[in-house]
């Protein structure tokens, strides 16, 4: 049961990053169609916003020894600041193209912003101690938990939270679902396109920031591929999830984050390191039965 | 004159001019006869196989697929284990015996490596194909994320993370080169027959295709089939050109630097797939080049580490943003046209419109 549990609170923890970072896809995805790339990249761009650019193995933490209620704004500023710049130099004048080509455009930038890094960093992971009191363990019910799982699950739960208040409540949130689904029309009846999109890439950069932060803080180092992985995963969940469908992300998020950390603990030894190819299998399975995701939206159905 | 022969008759300048350019290529490799040059010119080869294969697929379907590359890692990986050396394979011993006792001539290699792809892709593609879209491409995504991490892990056949090393290198151009022609001929002659005809029109317009009978599940299987076939091979000769393969070789860095190759030349064309790869590639090794350092009137100018990278990425934005559909805007290269000069309407080999 404890043991449960604990595998429980594990996959919870890993779905909140996946689920996290699928959201920051599929909101850019829902207004314009674009399968953003670069979104790995802008998370480890935001974790290195925390130092100061040098190439030794130990990293000159700068900006990260601001204080925490500083220290986030200030890494939620770089996202969307990032995000909206990439938007307005580049993305914007894609708009017209084909998903292929934005996409494309999209993995350019992120090769650029990554070697970016690389030139101000090197290629050389760097340890970073942020918030080490997170690291720390509690007693509860006969397990030892650790406080950083439950911090994450709970920022999580509160931006999913805000986010959805956001969404359902305000003028700016109604237009934007209204922009996700249907762009033309939303248009026609007056939303502003710049705008919804705009803001689209500024939420996108703060759920990279945060899930930057969680990443940053979990393994204590900043390496210039750390986003590119979870990106991976995110993706498959977004198109699990049914793309455009904002919900569906976040559930595709946490159930492949349910299924990794499920089998990673009762796998038994021998086929334990084809974890992820089973996963995977999975995910190929739920594709076949499902082809446009488990939570479609009415939209993304094919209208001839 | 039957239909088919005067498709033949309009189109064939395209894989002429593509050979040819391949040819001039290699010419060039000849005048300059350096070796790392030459390396370069088979690195070259290598990409045009592999970005044709992807094109027969992509290109023809209009399903984009990110799974290809992960075909040409199971090709890689059938070429080491034929043709490596008996003493050096002993290790792996999940392999059978007569794989562990043999060493065959590299071109049995890489017809075994085909074969290998090509049934594996044929079976994927029979449980893909069904679907289209963003789905079918994280499909094809997961399948390449499956064989890697199965390859990556199955130490007793792969060597899991190892290198498998002591692969024969093949270091002449000329088998390379042989290759690449061989790819283009064969996407060609795919591209005007009956059944990639079938897949564009489907992929322009599916509906209307699947109401004149066409099977678009079953042509699209034939192309996955090929093409994987093309990506085994290409597999294969990357395995001989460097000796040396790991898993990771053949995973996103590789998936994205051809998918960009194709996209950037065009990727409804086959002349957009090599003209993507021979243009790319000569940034890339201007680029090096610079990194390295140039001699301009006795002082030497270069550019600093990693901005190599970055040039590319830029380069390629910006010729997209210029040419969202590629340098050769989705059209064939064709005899007295030029795809720079104003093209008319026509757009694919058999004159299908847009």
């Amino acid at each position: 049961m404890l043991e449960y549990l604990q595998i429980f609170i594990d996959a919870l923890n890993l779905g909140s990053i996946y689920a996290l970072c699928a959201l920051g896809i599929a909101l850019i995805f829902g207004v314009m169609r674009l399968v953003n790339f670069a979104h790995g990249d802008l998370i480890a761009f935001c974790v290195f916003a925390m130092l100061w650019p040098s190439v030794d193995a130990a990293a000159i933490v700068f900006a990260g020894q601001l204080p925490f209620w500083l220290l986030i704004p200030f890494l939620l500023a770089v996202g969307a600041g990032l995000a909206v710049l990439l938007e307005i130099v580049v993305f914007r004048r894609f708009r017209n193209a084909n998903p292929a080509t934005m996409m494309i455009a999209s993995f350019a930038l992120g090769f650029i912003i990554k070697y970016f890094l690389l030139m101000l960093f090197s290629s050389r992971p760097k340890s970073i101690g942020l918030w080490p009191g997170l690291g720390q363990q509690f007693e509860f019910a006969g397990l030892r938990i650790q406080y950083l799982p439950i911090v994450n699950i709970c920022i999580t739960v509160l931006v999913l939270a805000v986010l959805t208040l956001f969404l359902k409540r305000t003028r700016y949130g109604l237009e934007m679902r209204a922009a996700a689904e249907n762009f033309t029309m939303a248009r026609m009846l007056g939303v502003r396109a710049n705008h919804v999109i705009m803001l689209a890439f500024a939420m996108s950069g703060m759920l990279a920031a945060v899930v930057g932060m969680i990443l940053a803080a979990q393994t204590g180092t900043a390496d210039i591929q750390m986003g590119a992985s979870v990106m991976l995963v995110a993706f498959i969940a977004t198109v699990i999830g049914g793309l455009g469908s904002l919900p569906g992300a976040v559930i595709a998020g946490f159930l492949i984050g349910l299924i990794s950390t499920f089998m990673q603990a009762k796998l038994p030894v021998d086929a334990r390191p084809f974890r992820d190819a089973f996963v995977y299998a999975a995910v190929i399975f739920s594709l076949v039965w499902r082809p446009n995701g488990l939570f479609a939206p009415k939209s993304a159905k094919q209208r001839v | 004159m039957s239909e088919r022969a005067t498709v033949l008759a309009r189109t064939i300048s395209t894989p002429v001019l593509l050979i040819g350019m391949l040819l001039l290529v290699a010419l060039a490799a000849l005048a300059v006869g350096s070796g790392p040059f030459n390396q370069t010119v088979i690195e070259i080869f290598i990409r045009v196989v592999l970005v044709v294969g992807l094109y027969v697929f992509i290109g023809n379907s209009g399903v984009i697929s990110f799974g290809h590359i992960g075909f040409a890692c199971l090709g890689a990986y059938m070429t080491a284990w034929l043709t490596a050396l008996p003493a050096i394979k002993k290790k792996y011993t999940g392999l059978p015996d007569i794989v562990l006792t043999s060493k065959l001539h590299f071109s049995l290699g890489l017809i075994a490596a085909l074969v290998l792809a090509a049934i594996c892709a044929h079976v994927v593609a029979r449980v893909l194909m069904r679907l289209s879209g963003i789905a079918a491409s994280i499909a094809t995504f997961a399948v390449l994320a499956f064989i890697i991490q199965v390859y990556s892990n199955w130490t007793s056949v792969t060597g899991a993370q190892m290198s498998f090393v002591g692969i024969p290198i093949v270091r002449s151009i000329w088998p390379y080169l042989i290759c690449a022609i061989l790819t283009v001929i064969v996407a060609y002659a795919h591209s005007i027959s009956r059944s990639g005809l079938a897949l564009r029109a489907a992929r322009d317009e599916a509906t209307a295709a699947a109401a004149s009978g066409v099977d678009i599940t079953r042509e699209r299987v034939i192309a996955f089939t090929l093409s994987g076939a093309m990506m085994g091979l290409g597999g294969a000769m990357f395995a001989h050109s460097v000796g040396v393969v790991t898993p990771d070789t053949f995973y996103l860095a590789l998936t994205f630097t051809t998918l960009s190759m194709l996209v950037v030349g065009g990727m409804n064309s086959l002349s957009g797939a090599v003209l993507g790869v021979v243009v790319l590639s000569a940034i890339i090794q201007v680029l090096r080049w610079l990194e390295k350092g140039v001699d301009l009137g006795g002082a030497t100018f270069s550019i600093p580490l990693g901005l190599q990278e970055i040039g590319i990425g830029a380069v390629m934005i910006i010729i997209l943003l210029f040419r969202p559909t590629g340098l050769t805007r989705n059209q064939e290269l064709v005899w007295s046209r030029w795809p720079f000069d104003k093209l008319s309407g026509r757009n694919d080999a058999a004159g299908l419109k847009k």
